[in-house]
């Protein structure tokens, strides 16, 4: 199972890093997030949204989704964590740790 | 005499010592009202929802570092803290799914402008408020609720 659980891990892995391969040279001016993406941001955040910090803007508003999964995760990794490990003393009060 | 030796031990696992615990006590305050305001100020200031609710977990694990388990939930009990993280999740789905309902996308907050109206550009600026103060909720719940449990494996009673 856990060979299983570390090969799991590696495919996925290797699949990540062979995507980014197609990703553009790091600071390439040719890229589009580079090109419209950036500027569009920079030139019509505040007439757009009304946040004079542009990190805010570009969180909150125009990746939205990106920060309601981050959240989400976090929310999970609580649970899972919860779940996994607090115990109720009520069910064997004999049990020592 | 070993009962004694028992004790002594008991009470350096938990850490008490008026120093730190006086000064936990006199810090924690401010510490919430940085995170407070962190979260708040995001709009201006380098911060945020994630920021700030770390800020206000941090404020409960230093609480629990200085005190044991059981004064931290004498102040915050679990069920509150898990009703928070769970109410900060549900407020940023809920106000990407308000949008959708009143006639906008998903997370569009502009489309809120029919249920108070603000103007859609002031509601864009008040949409990433609430999300931002959601984000908060659930992190510092989520934050303060990690360490409980770790710290205690699982088992709430002493802590560090």
């Amino acid at each position: 199972m856990k060979a299983l659980a570390l090969l799991a891990t590696l495919v996925t892995g290797a699949i990540l890093l062979y995507g980014t391969m197609d990703f553009p040279a790091w600071g390439d001016p040719q890229a589009p997030a580079a090109g419209r993406l950036s500027t569009h941001y920079i030139e019509n955040a505040i007439d757009e949204t009304h946040v004079p910090n542009l990190v805010t803007a570009v969180l909150g508003d125009y990746r939205g989704y990106d920060t309601m999964f981050e959240t989400v995760v976090i929310y999970c990794a609580g649970t899972v964590v919860i779940s996994v490990l607090r115990r109720t003393r009520k069910e064997n009060p004999e049990q020592d740790s | 005499m070993r009962q004694l030796q028992q004790r002594v031990e008991t009470q350096q696992q938990v850490g008490e010592s008026l120093i730190t615990q006086t000064a936990v006590r006199l810090l924690v305050p401010f510490v919430q009202l940085f995170g407070l305001y962190v979260i708040v100020h995001g709009h201006y200031s380098p911060g945020g929802g994630f920021q700030g609710g770390v800020l206000l977990g941090s404020s409960f694990i230093m609480l629990g570092l200085a005190y044991d388990q059981k004064t931290v939930l004498r102040l915050m009990s679990e069920r509150t803290n898990i009703l928070f993280g769970n109410l900060g999740a549900l407020i940023f789905t809920g106000v990407g799914a308000l949008c959708a309902i009143f006639g906008g996308l998903f997370l569009d907050y502009s489309a809120l402008d029919v249920l108070i109206p603000l103007g859609p550009i002031e509601w864009r600026s008040f949409g990433i408020f609430l999300v931002e103060v959601g984000v908060g909720l659930a992190v510092m719940s989520i934050m303060a609720s990690l360490f409980w449990d770790l710290g205690s494996a699982g088992q709430m009673d002493e802590g560090l």
